[in-house]
C-alpha cells in the first residue's frame, strides 16, 4: 500500500472516465431490463396461455445462459448475422436482457402476492384487464417489489464490470488496464474497489429506505 | 331485470349450483338465505361474471351473461357488488375508492365525480372520513365506504355477499342501516346474509338454498315465520335458537 494516496491521487481522473462508463452501462442495462422485465411479467399473469408460456419459456433461456457468453454473443457474433454494435450498445442490451429475466420474476411475485379480492373489485366496477393492472394491482405491487428492485439495483452496478469483457473502458477496465501498465496491482486494484463501493452506499441506503416503507402498511 | 335459468355450476368434480331458476323484478329485495357452503355466494358470483357457469342461463335486462364476452364490462357497471371482506382499493383514500369506477370507467369529469362521490360518503355517514385511507377506518365504516362505491356507478342493481359476515357485532347495525336505506330508496338488490332479522324486516322476497337448489322460496316474512319445507325449517331453527 506504499504511496497510496499519491497513487490514488494520479489515477483517479483516470479511473473517473471508467466510472461515467459504469454509470452509463448501469443505468441504461437497468432501464432496459426493467421494460423488458414488465412485458415479460405482464405476458406472464395476462391469462392468456400461449403468451404466458412464451414468456416462460424466454426466461428460463435467459437464465440458462451467463452474463458474459450473451456479451460475446452480441458483440462477436451478432456482426456475422449482419447486426454491428458497438461495444457500449452491445453491453447495455446484454445486460439489459440478462437481468430483465430476474425482474420480470420479481415484478410477477409483486404481482401474484396482491389479494385477489382487489381483482374482483376492480372487476366489480367495470374495469378491463389493463385498467385493473394500471389502477390496481400495479400500484400496490410496486411497494412489495421495490425492496428486490433495489438489491438489482447493486447488483447490476457490479456486473457492469462484465463489459470489460467486450472492450467497454468502465470502471474495472480502466484499473486493469493501468494496473498492467504500471504494476501497481494493490493500490490500482484497491481504489477500484473503494469507489465501486462509493457507488453502491447510495443504493444500499435506498433499499433499506424502500424497506422500512414496505413495512409500513 | 335478472334472469337466472337452470344455472349449473361445478368446480372439479364437486357442483355447487344444480339447476337454479330465479328472477329478481326492478325495484325488488331478494334475499338469500342457506348453509355455508350451499351455492349462496356462487349465485351472486355468477350473476356479473366473476365465476363462470357450466350450464343454464343468466340474463341482466335481456342481456346475457358471458365472462368471456366484451358485454360483461356492461354488465358489472349495471350490477355493483359488494363483498364480504369489503376490498377496498388500500393504497387510495375513501373518497379515491369512491370516484375510482366514475372517473376511470364511466370517464366523468373530475369535478362532478368528486362532487357525487362526497355526497355518496355523507349519505353512508361518513362525510367525515373521505380523506382517510381503509386501513385507518373500522370493517364497519369500510363496508359503508364499499356501498357509496358500490354506489356511484350508478347500477341499476346491487349485489350483496355477505356484508357483514366479518363485522364485529356492534358494527353490523351501521352498515343494514344504509343497506335498508337504500331499500326504501327503491334500489334493486340481491343480499346473501345470515342477518334473518334483516331479511325478515326488509326483504321483499327470500330465497332458501341448501346443496345447490333452491329449496323453498317467498314472501319474506312467510317463508322466515311459517317455514313448509322441513330443511328450512331446520336451518331456521338452528339459526335463530343456535343454543
Amino acid at each position: 500500500m506504499k504511496g497510496f494516496w499519491h497513487d490514488a491521487a494520479e489515477f483517479f481522473p483516470i479511473l473517473m472516465n471508467g466510472v461515467v462508463l459504469t454509470i452509463v452501462v448501469t443505468i441504461g442495462s437497468l432501464l432496459l431490463s426493467t421494460v423488458l422485465g414488465l412485458v415479460w411479467a405482464m405476458m406472464r399473469v395476462s391469462g392468456i396461455k400461449a403468451l404466458s408460456m412464451i414468456s416462460a419459456s424466454l426466461i428460463n433461456v435467459i437464465r440458462g445462459i451467463p452474463i458474459i457468453v450473451l456479451l460475446f454473443y452480441l458483440y462477436f457474433v451478432m456482426p456475422d448475422l449482419g447486426v454491428t454494435l458497438s461495444a457500449l450498445q452491445a453491453a447495455i442490451l446484454g445486460l439489459g436482457i440478462a437481468y430483465s429475466a430476474y425482474q420480470a420474476e420479481n415484478f410477477r411475485a409483486g404481482i401474484e402476492a396482491i389479494d385477489k379480492g382487489q381483482i374482483e373489485a376492480a372487476q366489480s366496477i367495470g374495469m378491463g384487464w389493463w385498467l385493473t393492472m394500471r389502477r390496481v394491482i400495479l400500484p400496490q405491487a410496486v411497494r412489495i417489489v421495490l425492496p428486490p428492485y433495489g438489491n438489482v439495483m447493486i447488483m447490476m452496478l457490479k456486473d457492469s464490470s462484465q463489459a470489460s469483457t467486450i472492450t467497454v473502458a468502465e470502471l474495472a477496465l480502466q484499473g486493469k488496464l493501468i494496473a498492467s501498465s504500471t504494476f501497481k496491482n494493490t493500490n490500482v486494484f484497491t481504489l477500484v474497489a473503494l469507489m465501486y463501493l462509493t457507488m453502491s452506499i447510495p443504493l444500499i441506503l435506498l433499499v433499506r429506505h424502500f424497506e422500512k416503507r414496505a413495512g409500513k402498511r | 331485470m335478472i334472469e337466472l335459468n337452470d344455472v349449473h355450476k361445478s368446480f372439479g368434480v364437486n357442483e355447487v349450483l344444480k339447476g337454479i331458476t330465479a328472477s329478481v323484478e326492478k325495484g325488488e329485495v331478494v334475499c338469500i338465505v342457506g348453509p355455508s357452503g350451499s351455492g349462496k355466494s356462487t349465485i351472486l358470483r355468477c350473476i356479473n361474471g366473476l365465476e363462470s357457469y357450466d350450464r343454464g342461463g343468466i340474463s341482466v335486462e335481456g342481456l346475457k351473461v358471458d365472462r368471456d364476452a366484451p358485454s360483461i364490462l356492461d354488465i358489472r357497471t349495471q350490477v355493483s357488488m359488494v363483498f364480504q371482506r369489503f376490498n377496498l382499493f388500500p393504497h387510495r383514500t375513501a373518497l379515491e375508492n369512491v370516484i375510482e369506477g366514475p372517473l376511470y370507467v364511466k370517464k366523468e369529469p373530475r369535478a362532478q365525480a368528486l362532487e357525487r362521490g362526497r355526497a355518496l360518503l355523507a349519505q353512508v355517514g361518513l362525510a367525515e372520513k373521505a380523506d382517510a385511507h381503509p386501513p385507518q377506518l373500522s370493517g364497519g365504516q369500510q363496508q359503508r365506504v364499499a356501498i357509496a362505491r358500490a354506489l356511484a356507478m350508478q347500477p341499476k342493481a346491487i349485489l350483496f355477499d355477505e356484508p357483514t359476515s366479518a363485522l364485529d357485532p356492534e358494527l353490523v347495525g351501521d352498515v343494514l342501516g344504509v343497506m335498508r336505506k337504500l331499500a326504501d330508496d327503491g334500489m334493486t338488490m340481491v343480499v346473501v346474509t345470515h342477518e334473518m332479522g334483516f331479511a325478515r324486516d326488509v326483504a321483499d322476497r327470500v330465497l332458501f338454498i341448501d346443496g345447490g337448489v333452491i329449496v323453498e322460496q317467498g314472501p319474506a316474512k312467510a317463508l322466515l315465520n311459517q317455514p313448509q319445507h322441513p330443511r328450512t325449517q331446520d336451518f331456521l331453527r338452528r339459526v335463530l335458537h343456535p343454543l
